[in-house]
C-alpha cells in the first residue's frame, strides 16, 4: 500500500549506512511487509538493496547468507552434496505463507528481523545454529547467536538503527541430519507449528528447534537420544506464556501439535541407530 | 528517472512512499487491481522484467529502468495472449476483479508450476469461481459455446464483457480519473459505545491539502436506513450519515476531505475527538437481559422494545407443538450457532461523486444503483431528476453490495463542494465497518415417531443485528425458509433480532437462511442418528413434496408453488454419488473417515416487493440495444439476459447490445440480490424482448401481406410464408413512417418458485491435529431450465467453496472490547486454491418454474447446505457433534481427545 507519510527514499546510501540513521527511518530491503501495512511513524526509508551484498556465499566454512539474499536466490541453491540437511532450505521457503511472486523481492533477512514467531527464516537459521552478523549506528559489529535474536512476537534485539547484515550458517550443521513437521489451519498457509530436529551422523545428539507455536523460537538440545517421555517433558516445562495465541493457532493446539511432531521426529531420527 | 511500462516510456516520479501499484494507476493503467492493497490477494500482479510481482507491496521506485508488464501489455481484445485467450474461452472468471492478476501469475508458469497449481496459485484469491474454473483455464480447457440465432438459451455463451476481462480493459469502479478529484477518509470510533463529547479539527484543518472536516453537526439530521429493498418500510430507520453516538468499534466519526489519500490520513490522524465511554455489550442475550446497555432511543417504531434491545421478534406457530412433542417417540434438541463472516469481495465498497450539468453524478459499487439513488434523494433532499447513480462492472458483491455505505458520503462531500470527490474502502474498513452475516443461535428441537414422521417442528432464534437494524428484519424472516423445507403439522419460531455494540451485520449470499440451515440440518442429522435411519432417508420422509403448502411462519395465503418432485430428486443423485465413491481409500491410519448431507430449499426472488424494468430498441445498425438496470458482479445476469433477449429474437448474443445499471440510462430495478437478477429481470428481459419481437412480426405480416401466424424471427430476416424480408428493410420502412421497434416491460418479484438442492461431503478428520481433508464434494440442484450451463455450474461451484470457506477457515476474531483483531486477508483465510475441493454439479430439470423460460436463480441457495453437509460429515467420521462453526483444527482437536484418548507415540 502507499506509505503515504515516507517523504524521502534514500536509494544510494554509504556503504555503513547506520551512521545515516535517524528516528523515522526503516531499513528497506524487499520492502513486502513494509508495504503491506500502514507505517505512520515513518518518514525516511533507506534502500538496502543498493548496498549489493553478496548474496550467497558457499565455502568449507559453512553458508553465509547477505541479508538482503532474497528468498527466490534461496530457494534456487543448490547445497553441495555432503550438507545432507541443505534441502532444508528449499523447505524453509515453502513453509512462507507468501507466493513465489513475494520471494522475487523478499529477503532472507526481511524474514528474520520482522521477527514472526511463524518467519521460517527464523525457523531455518536457529535449526542450522547461525549466527548473525550485526552492524550497529555507530560503525561497530557484534555477532548474535540466531537462537537469541527473536525475543517474542515482532520484537528482537536490534537496537534502533542496527542493521542485520549476513547470516553464517556453520558447514557441520549442514552436515547434519535434519527432519521436518509443519501444521498450518489451512492448506499452505500460514505455520501454526514449524519444528525442526537435527542429529549429528554417528553421533547419539538431537537438536530440536520450535517455532511457530511459541512467541520466540525454542531449543531443545539432547546430547543423548531422548525416550519419548523425557521429549514431552521437555515440551511440557516450555513457559505457558510462551505458547502463541493468534488467529493462526491458539496455544493449546500449538503444544498439543508440538508435542504430536516432536515425537515423530525423534522417531524419525532415531530410528536405526 | 524512467519508466518503461508496456514498451512505452513514462517520465513521472512516483511519491517517495508510493507502491507501484498505485503509480501505475494513475498512469492510466487501471488494469492493476486493488484488491487487499497488502500483498495477499494477487489481483495487482505485473511483471518487472519479467518476473511476477505483487506491484501493491513493490515499491514504485523499483521499477525505475526496468520493464513493466501490465495485463494491458499483455494482449488487447482482438490480439490476446493465448492465457487471456485461455481465461476468455474457460471461462475462467465471474467478477473478473482477480482476473488479470490471475492472468499475469498463470502466464509465466513453467511445467513444474502448472502441476502443482494449489501452491502456484496461492498468491492469487478468487471468491467467485471455487478455482476449478481457474484451473480450467491455465489448463486450456474450454467451455464456452457458440450459438446459432435463436439458440442461445442453453448454450455456455460467454460473457459479453469476456474480451475485455481479460485484457484489464473491462472498467471497475474506481477505474477512472476526473480532474480536481479530492479524496476522502474516514477517523473510525475506537469505542464500542461511546457519546461524542467533542470534536477539535483545528490541528487536521491545518494540514496542507485538507479541505474539510466533517462531523455530525455537518450531516442532515436525517435517519435511514442502509440496508437496500425497494420498501423502506421493511427496515428501520436506525441509522445517521455521522452520528453523536457510536455503537460499534469501526464506526464513522470523521470524514476528512483532501486533495490527496496521504493529506486526508493525516488530517485523520490529526482529528482530536473526546468521548464518553459508554457500557457496551457484545452478545444478543446479554443485550436482552435486564439493565444491559441501551443502544437506541425510541425513535422509530419499528423497533419492537429499545429498553430490551430488541429490534425485532417474531413468534409464530401452527398447530400445537406441545402436543407434537407427546406423540413423538424420540424429541431431539440442540443449540447451533453461526458466527460473523465477511464477504470478501475482491472490490471493496467505494464511491465516486461529481456534479454535471448541475446534476450529482454518483458512479459506486453497489448491488442497486436505483435504490441507491432513491436512498440519496431521501437523504439530501434532491429531486430525483437532479441526480445520477450508475455502476460499471462490480467486482463482487455477495449481499455486501445490497448496502447504501459509501455513496453517503461521497455525494455529502460533492454536494458540500462542488468538486469530484472519491471514497475508497480499505481492507481493513471491509473487515471492520462493512456488513457481515447476522451471527445466529438457534435451538432446534424435533419430535418424530419411530419411523421417522416428523411430529413437531420447534425453532428458537437469537439474531445478532449488531449496532444497526439494516436487513436484521427481513433475515429474521428468511429464517422461515428452513422451517419450511419439512411437512409437520407442529411448527413454532421464535425469533429475535438484537442490536450489539458490534459491527451491524448484513446481506450475505443465502441471507438469513444459512444459519437456521445450519441449524435444522444439523438437527435432522442427529434425529436420523437418534432413530436408526439413515439421514438421507429421514429427509425423503419429511420433505415437502408437490401439493403440500409450504409453510413457514403462518399457513395463509402465499405467493409461491411448486409442482415437482425436485428436492427428492437432488436426495437421490447425492445418495448415488457418494455410493459411486464409497470405496475411496482412507489418507492413511491417522484418518478417521465419514460422510454427511445436507438439503436446503429456498424461493426463487425476496418475499419484499421486487420490481425490473426492461426496454430492448432494434437500432438501425440491426443491434437489438437491451437496457436493464441488473448491475454484473459475477452472479452471470448480464450474459443470462442477453441469452434471453436472443433467444426470443432469433438472433445471436452478438446483435444484443447491452446497456446496465445506470439510472439514466435504464429503468428501475430494485436490484441484483436474492437471485432476483434472473428470476425477476430476466423476465422483464423476455416480456421486453417477446414485446419488440412481436411488433416486428406484426409490422412484417402487414408488410407482406402474410398472415402473422406465418411469420418468425430468423437473425436478420423475417421469415413470412415463403418470402424471407430482410430486417434492413423493414426496419427502413417503419422508419419512414415513423415507427420504431421499441417496448418497456416490467417484472415484479411474484409470483414466485422454490429451488432446493442437497449437499455431500466425504471427509477425512486427522485424530490428531484435527484437520479436515474433504474427499469427495457433491452438490445435486433444482437447476430447473439451465440458460447457461457453464455458468450454472460456476455459481454452485463457488456458493461450495464459500460455503466451505465460512465452514472451515474463515474466523472473525473479536478481543474483549469488540475490535477485530484479523481484518485482512493474512489472517482472515477465504480459500485458497489448494482449500477447495471440486464439487461434482449434478442438476434437477424441473419444468415448474416462473422466472423467464422456466429458469430458476442458482447463485444463492448453494451455500445453504453446505456447513451442515461438513458438521455432519465430521459427526459422522469421529463421533462427536459440533454445533458451532467454524470447524477449524484447533475447535476439532481438543474434543477428539476428549472422547478418544489417543496416543501420540510409545512410552507417552
Amino acid at each position: 500500500m502507499d506509505l503515504n507519510t515516507i517523504t524521502e527514499i534514500v536509494r544510494r546510501p554509504s556503504g555503513r549506512p547506520g551512521t545515516e540513521w535517524r528516528e523515522g527511518d526503516a531499513w528497506l530491503a524487499g520492502g513486502t511487509w513494509l508495504f503491506s501495512a500502514e507505517q505512520p511513524d515513518l518518514r525516511r526509508l533507506v534502500d538496502l538493496t543498493a548496498l549489493h551484498w553478496d548474496p550467497l556465499v558457499a565455502s568449507d566454512a559453512g553458508l553465509e547468507i547477505g541479508a538482503t539474499c532474497t528468498i527466490r536466490d534461496l530457494y534456487a541453491f543448490t547445497p553441495p552434496g555432503d550438507w545432507i540437511a541443505g534441502p532444508l532450505l528449499a523447505r524453509g521457503c515453502e513453509a512462507l505463507l507468501s507466493s513465489f511472486k513475494v520471494w522475487n523481492a523478499a529477503t532472507v533477512g526481511g524474514n528474520i528481523c520482522l521477527s514472526l514467531p511463524a518467519g521460517p527464516m527464523i525457523t531455518l537459521t536457529v535449526a542450522l545454529e547461525a549466527r548473525y552478523d550485526l552492524w550497529a549506528p555507530d560503525g561497530s559489529t557484534r555477532v548474535v547467536d540466531a537462537l537469541e535474536f527473536v525475543t517474542g512476537d515482532h520484537r528482537n534485539v536490534l537496537a534502533p538503527g542496527e542493521i542485520l547484515r549476513r547470516v553464517v550458517i556453520p558447514a557441520r550443521a549442514l552436515r547434519k541430519r535434519a527432519a521436518h513437521r509443519r501444521f498450518t489451519l489451512t492448506r499452505l498457509g500460514r505455520s501454526t507449528v514449524f519444528l525442526i530436529g537435527t542429529r549429528t551422523p554417528g553421533t547419539d545428539d538431537l537438536l530440536l528447534t520450535v517455532t511457530a507455536g511459541t512467541t520466540r523460537p525454542v531449543r531443545m538440545a539432547f546430547d543423548g537420544p531422548p525416550d519419548a517421555r523425557t521429549l514431552r517433558q521437555s515440551i511440557d516445562a516450555v513457559p505457558a506464556d510462551v505458547w502463541f495465541a493468534d488467529p493462526n493457532g491458539t496455544p493449546g493446539h500449538r503444544r498439543h501439535l508440538t508435542r504430536h511432531f516432536a515425537e515423530e521426529i525423534r522417531r524419525e531420527l532415531t530410528a536405526g541407530t | 528517472m524512467t519508466y518503461l511500462v508496456n514498451g512505452r516510456s513514462f517520465h513521472e516520479e512516483p511519491e517517495p512512499g508510493q507502491c507501484l501499484r498505485t503509480f501505475l494507476r494513475a498512469l492510466g493503467h487501471h488494469g492493476v487491481k486493488k484488491g487487499c492493497d497488502a500483498g495477499d490477494c494477487g489481483a495487482c500482479t505485473v511483471w518487472l522484467d519479467g518476473d511476477p510481482v505483487h506491484s501493491c507491496i513493490t515499491p514504485a521506485f523499483r521499477a525505475d529502468g526496468r520493464e513493466v508488464t501490465t495485463i494491458e501489455g499483455l494482449g488487447s481484445p482482438g490480439d490476446l495472449h493465448p492465457m487471456q485467450r485461455r481465461f476468455r474461452d474457460a471461462p475462467g472468471f465471474q467478477c473478473g476483479f482477480c482476473t488479470a492478476g490471475m492472468i499475469m501469475t498463470s502466464a509465466t508458469f513453467t511445467d513444474a508450476q502448472k502441476a502443482d497449481l494449489p501452491r502456484a496459485l496461492k498468491g492469487n484469491l478468487c471468491r467467485c469461481t471455487g478455482y476449478r474454473a481457474i484451473e480450467d483455464a491455465v489448463n486450456g480447457v474450454a467451455g464456452v459455446e457458440s450459438a446459432a440465432p435463436g439458440k442461445a438459451v442453453g448454450r455456455s455463451v460467454g460473457a459479453p464483457a469476456a474480451e475485455d476481462v481479460v485484457t484489464g480493459r473491462a472498467e471497475f469502479t474506481m477505474d477512472t480519473r476526473l480532474d480536481g478529484m479530492l479524496h476522502l477518509k474516514v477517523l473510525h470510533s475506537p469505542h464500542a459505545h461511546a457519546r461524542i463529547v467533542s470534536i477539535d479539527k483545528s490541528a487536521a484543518l491545518a494540514v496542507p491539502g485538507v479541505r474539510r472536516v466533517y462531523t455530525w453537526q455537518d450531516v442532515p439530521r436525517r435517519r435511514f436506513t442502509t440496508a437496500i429493498h425497494t420498501d423502506h418500510l421493511v427496515d428501520p430507520d436506525d441509522t445517521r450519515i455521522l452520528d453523536d453516538t457510536v455503537r460499534f468499534v469501526g464506526q464513522r466519526v470523521v470524514p476528512v476531505l483532501a486533495d490527496t489519500v496521504g493529506a486526508a490520513e493525516e488530517g485523520c490522524r490529526r482529528t482530536v475527538v473526546e468521548y464518553e465511554v459508554l457500557p457496551a455489550v457484545f452478545e444478543p442475550l446479554e443485550a436482552m437481559a435486564e439493565g444491559a446497555p441501551q443502544l437506541h432511543g425510541s425513535d422509530d417504531p419499528f423497533v419492537r422494545d429499545p429498553v430490551h434491545n430488541i429490534l425485532l421478534e417474531l413468534h409464530t406457530h401452527i398447530g400445537d407443538v406441545d402436543a407434537g412433542f407427546a406423540e413423538a417417540d424420540v424429541i431431539h434438541e440442540g443449540t447451533y450457532f453461526s458466527p460473523r463472516v465477511q464477504h470478501a469481495h475482491l472490490e471493496t465498497h467505494g464511491s465516486i461523486a461529481w456534479m454535471e450539468n448541475g446534476r450529482l453524478n454518483v458512479r459506486t459499487s453497489s448491488q442497486s444503483p436505483s435504490i441507491a439513488k432513491v436512498k440519496l434523494a431521501y437523504l439530501f433532499a434532491l429531486r430525483p431528476d437532479r441526480l445520477r447513480v450508475f455502476c460499471k462492472r462490480v467486482g463482487g458483491g455477495f449481499g455486501g453490495k445490497q448496502e447504501v455505505i459509501s455513496e453517503d458520503l461521497a455525494a455529502l462531500a460533492t454536494l458540500d463542494t462542488g468538486r469530484p470527490v472519491c471514497f475508497e474502502y480499505t481492507r481493513e474498513d471491509e473487515f471492520t465497518t462493512a456488513s457481515p452475516r447476522h451471527p445466529m443461535t438457534l435451538t432446534v428441537r424435533l419430535g418424530a415417531k419411530a419411523d421417522g414422521t416428523l411430529t413437531a417442528f420447534q425453532v428458537r432464534n437469537v439474531s445478532n443485528t449488531g449496532a444497526y437494524g439494516n436487513h436484521g428484519g427481513e433475515t429474521l424472516y428468511a429464517g422461515g425458509s428452513a422451517v419450511m423445507i419439512y411437512r409437520c403439522p407442529n411448527k413454532r419460531y421464535d425469533a429475535f433480532s438484537v442490536y450489539t455494540n458490534t459491527v451491524p451485520s448484513g446481506a450475505l449470499r443465502g441471507y438469513g437462511m444459512t444459519q437456521p440451515a445450519f441449524a435444522v440440518e444439523s438437527a435432522m442429522d442427529e434425529l436420523a442418528r437418534a432413530l436408526h435411519i439413515d439421514p438421507l432417508e429421514l429427509r425423503r420422509r419429511n420433505i415437502v413434496r408437490p401439493g403440500d403448502p409450504l409453510v413457514a411462519l403462518h399457513d395463509g395465503p402465499d405467493d409461491v408453488a411448486f409442482s415437482e418432485d425436485s428436492l427428492a430428486k437432488c436426495i437421490d443423485l447425492v445418495e448415488g454419488a457418494l455410493a459411486r465413491t464409497a470405496d475411496q481409500p482412507s489418507p492413511g491410519p491417522e484418518w478417521l473417515v465419514g460422510t454427511g448431507v445436507a438439503s436446503s430449499l429456498h424461493e426463487t426472488a425476496p418475499p419484499t416487493e421486487h420490481v425490473s424494468e426492461a426496454w430492448v430498441t432494434l437500432r438501425d445498425d440491426l443491434v437489438y440495444e437491451l437496457a436493464v438496470g441488473t448491475v454484473e458482479f459475477g452472479e452471470g445476469t448480464s450474459t443470462a439476459h442477453v441469452q434471453i433477449a436472443a433467444g426470443q429474437l432469433g438472433t445471436t448474443p452478438a446483435r444484443i447490445h447491452l446497456v446496465q445499471s445506470d439510472t439514466d440510462r435504464t429503468g428501475f430495478d430494485t436490484g441484483a440480490f436474492a437471485s432476483a437478477g434472473l428470476f425477476v429481470s430476466g423476465n422483464a428481459v423476455l416480456r421486453a424482448a417477446d414485446a419488440v419481437r412481436d411488433r416486428i412480426l406484426e409490422y412484417a405480416a402487414t408488410y407482406t401481406g402474410v398472415h402473422l401466424v406465418l411469420c418468425s424471427m430468423d437473425d436478420e430476416e423475417v421469415v413470412c410464408g415463403d418470402r424471407r424480408v430482410p430486417l434492413a428493410e423493414l426496419v427502413a420502412s417503419a422508419r419512414a413512417r415513423g415507427i420504431r421497434f421499441t417496448a418497456a416491460r416490467k417484472a415484479y418479484g411474484t409470483p414466485r418458485s422454490v429451488t432446493s438442492n442437497t449437499q455431500g461431503f466425504r471427509i477425512a478428520v486427522h485424530r490428531v491435529t484435527g484437520e479436515i481433508r474433504v474427499l469427495h464434494s457433491v452438490q445435486a440442484a433444482d437447476a430447473a431450465v439451465v440458460i447457461n450451463p457453464a455458468q450454472v455450474r460456476g455459481q454452485v461451484e463457488g456458493g461450495v467453496a464459500q460455503g466451505i470457506g465460512f465452514a472451515l477457515t474463515e474466523n472473525h476474531h473479536v478481543d474483549d472490547d469488540g475490535v477485530m483483531v484479523n481484518p485482512n486477508f493474512r489472517n482472515y483465510r477465504i480459500p485458497t486454491f489448494a482449500d477447495v475441493p471440486r464439487t461434482e454439479v449434478l442438476l434437477v430439470a424441473s419444468t415448474d418454474s416462473v422466472g423467464p423460460l422456466r429458469s430458476k436463480g442458482m447463485a444463492e441457495c448453494c451455500i445453504n447446505p453446505v456447513a451442515p453437509a461438513l458438521a455432519n460429515a465430521l459427526h459422522d467420521a469421529t463421533g462427536v457433534r459440533f454445533r458451532s462453526l467454524p470447524l477449524t483444527p484447533e475447535r476439532i482437536y481438543s474434543r477428539l481427545i476428549e472422547k478418544q484418548s489417543v496416543p501420540t507415540g510409545p512410552g507417552s
